[in-house]
């Protein structure tokens, strides 16, 4: 494929996990989207396969990978067509873990990223909260420390994963107001006073779970601090930007999948006498998606290269995430007025693909937030 | 058990392919490495393998191609697998027939001397299906092709295949060294008995994939490079393409308005019933 970025290691890797997707995914999504969750097995088994822990050392059962692993995971697993399996899986591999990576102690390490790259523990990430989700630093679940325990009140909401997690990444208050007061914390779901409060019903991704959950006088072990007290601010917004990053890599495939997929269709289904891709509005409006998916692509791909290499990417994964998410909206909702009154059924994939794309541009920020960061990062905001 | 394992590198049959003339045009085809052969490299890995205590290796698996330099990472995702190393003989597809193949495997099983040469019933694009038979010929060996299952007994010295055929399933014993072409069948969960996994170990359906794990132990396994002309193969190509033509159009079909009208046409029109 592309030799620039993707060796013949990557493309191996593709294999297997396409192969995984097509053939332990896909034939079941229609059951889990009504199931309103997939099963659990399905961690373990991406487990065994070492998805989840492209990237991560070895010695933890990682496997040693550079970014571009997680770039094949991330544009792979949209081909089930199935973005709530997608989000349950990516939240395990790159937005509740990479933190305990970069930040956890050893001991931290052993007890819950090793397990959750085997897919033994699932995780969840917790920012959010029912009162406040853009403005991050206003969260107000609080971690009072007592000796050598933090007790924990408060509640978070709409936590994917929520309702099975065996241990949250979770945002906490330590200290004063604002963004200076906040630290995370690793909180096992089996801590006495915890309580999934109700599962959320919700437009898409029907096959994730995704839970409010209060905590009242949860007491946890000070050790479950990850780095440093009341850097939790800090330490969210670099998370954000794996997160956000292998959302918009997500998001290209996707708008991918669904444009290819349409063209397929159209070329079949006639109307006057021909088939609705002979229509040349059709065609010049798919030639026009395909230049804006391509585009997206490679600003993508810049932003993965640029984080790969470990140099600052917060202006390009903005953009990115801005973009590519704004795009799989503009995508899917044409290709569903191309496939016409089947595109409202049931019985195509891109009427989930067209509710399931509106996520993107509200979860891991939204797509106003992407353009205050923008601004800001721009000099004029 | 050591298994020498051919493997072809195909395009995607998924993928529309076009021609230049008779050639194949190579620009833009999704190589992937053909699926019988694929099935022999399964089949190979559940052979040596240990399936109940941790999938240790009880022998060896290489696994050879004829191809141009790419066909590495075809080679490279069977090592990912499980296979111990391999052999890529330099050719190019359209200097190649199955004559060739077949003498070149040869040679290569004189210089490595394997107990059993596994390869695909036929590879996806040629369709051509007579490797086997020519190799198991040239080495007087015994051959058993299609098979569906396979059984290691009289402790290690014969292999009972299983073949599915028109009335049943046919089993043949052939005694090692021997060579066999399999089917689609041969990935079934227990299709393949070693005497040393468990007889009632069962497998997932299909090929393995290949973990990260095993990509990156792949790494470090070994490709031999090798040639026609080192293992001493002529390279004259026997087999000429003709013609190359694209199926006929499909026509369009007819509505009918009855199952009695259904049974009379194929009755009377399409005389299959
Ligand atoms: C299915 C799903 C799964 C989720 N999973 C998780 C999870 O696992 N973990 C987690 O922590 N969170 C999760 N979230 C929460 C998600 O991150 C938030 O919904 C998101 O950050 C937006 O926050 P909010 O919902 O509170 O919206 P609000 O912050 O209330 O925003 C409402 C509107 O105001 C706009 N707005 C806000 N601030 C500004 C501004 N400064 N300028 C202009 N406009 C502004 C927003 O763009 C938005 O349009 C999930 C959400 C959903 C729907």
């Amino acid at each position: 494929m592309l030799k620039t970025f993707f060796a013949e290691e990557h493309e191996i890797f593709r294999k297997s996990v396409r192969e995984f997707v097509a053939k332990e995914i896909a034939p079941y999504t229609n059951e889990w989207e009504q199931a309103e969750l997939f099963p659990r097995e399905i961690f373990k088994r991406c487990g065994e396969l070492g998805f989840l822990g492209a990237r991560y050392p070895e010695e933890l059962g990682g496997g040693g990978g550079d970014y571009w692993y997680s770039v094949v995971w991330g544009e792979e697993l949209p081909r089930s067509g199935c973005a709530g399996v997608n989000m349950g899986l990516m939240v395990q591999s790159d937005m509740a873990t990479p933190v305990i990576n970069d930040l956890g102690t050893r001991e931290q390490k052993e007890e819950f990223l090793v397990p959750a790259i085997r897919g033994d523990k699932i995780a969840a990430l917790g920012v959010s909260e029912p009162g406040c989700g853009s403005d991050v630093a206003s969260i107000r679940t609080t971690a009072r420390k007592v000796g050598n325990e933090y007790v924990i009140n408060g509640a978070k909401c709409w936590i994917t994963n929520g309702t099975r997690a065996d241990f949250i990444t979770l945002a906490v208050r330590t200290g004063a107001e604002g963004y200076g007061g906040i630290s995370l914390v690793l909180f096992p779901t089996d801590v006495k006073g915890f309580k999934v409060a109700r599962k959320i019903k919700k437009l898409g991704n029907h096959s994730s779970d995704t839970a409010e959950l209060s905590f009242e006088d949860c007491r946890i072990p000070a050790r479950y601090l990850l780095g440093e007290e009341n850097q939790g601010f800090y330490y969210i917004m670099m998370n954000f930007q794996g997160e956000r990053l292998i959302a918009a890599v997500g998001a290209v495939s996707g708008a991918q999948r669904a444009l290819d997929e349409t063209i397929r269709y159209t070329q079949e289904r006639t109307a006057f006498g021909r088939p609705i891709l002979k229509f040349q509005v059709w065609r010049h409006q798919f030639a026009e998606l395909a230049t804006e998916i391509e585009a997206a692509r490679w600003l993508t791909y810049r932003a993965c290269d640029l984080y790969n290499q470990k140099q600052d990417a917060a202006k390009e994964i903005t953009m990115a995430k801005l973009f590519a998410g704004e795009l799989l909206n503009r995508v899917t909702d044409r290709c569903l007025q191309a496939h016409g009154g089947f595109g409202y059924s049931d019985e195509f994939h891109i009427s989930r693909a067209w509710r399931d794309a509106r996520l993107i541009t509200i979860g891991g920020g939204t797509s106003e937030i992407m353009k205050e960061i923008l601004s800001k990062r721009l000099g004029w905001g | 058990m050591k298994i020498l394992v051919t493997a072809k590198r195909v395009p995607d049959p998924e993928q529309k392919v076009k021609f230049k003339g008779n050639t194949l045009d190579q620009s833009g085809v999704n190589w992937q490495l053909n699926q019988f052969d694929e099935y022999a490299v399964e089949s190979a890995l559940r052979l040596t393998e240990n399936a109940s205590s941790g999938n240790a290796r009880n022998g060896e698996v290489i696994v050879v191609s004829l191809g141009p330099k790419d066909v590495q990472q075809q080679l490279r995702s069977t090592l990912a697998m499980g296979a111990d190393r391999a052999i890529l003989v330099d050719a190019s597809d359209e200097n190649l027939d199955s004559e060739i193949v077949a003498r070149t495997v040869q040679k290569l099983v004189e210089q490595e001397r394997p107990d059993l040469v596994l390869l695909g019933k036929l590879a996806a694009d040629s369709e051509a299906n007579d490797v086997g038979q020519r190799l198991a010929g040239y080495l007087g060996w015994p051959q058993a092709t299609f098979a569906c299952s396979i059984e290691v007994t009289d402790g290690g010295k014969a292999l009972l295949v299983g073949r599915e055929v028109d009335a049943g399933v046919e089993t043949k014993k052939v005694t090692l060294p021997a060579v066999v072409t399999v089917d689609l069948r041969i990935v079934a969960p227990q299709a393949v008995k070693n005497g040393v996994t468990a007889a009632t170990h069962a497998y997932a359906d299909g090929p393995r994939y290949a973990s990260l794990k095993g990509i990156m132990a792949a790494k470090k396994k070994t490709i031999a490079d090798s040639s026609l002309a080192a293992l001493g193969v002529a390279a004259t190509v026997r087999a000429k393409v003709a013609s190359v033509d694209a199926p006929p159009a499909r026509k369009a079909g007819v509505k009918v308005a009855s199952v009695e009208e259904l049974v009379q046409k194929l009755h009377n029109e399409a005389k299959v019933i």
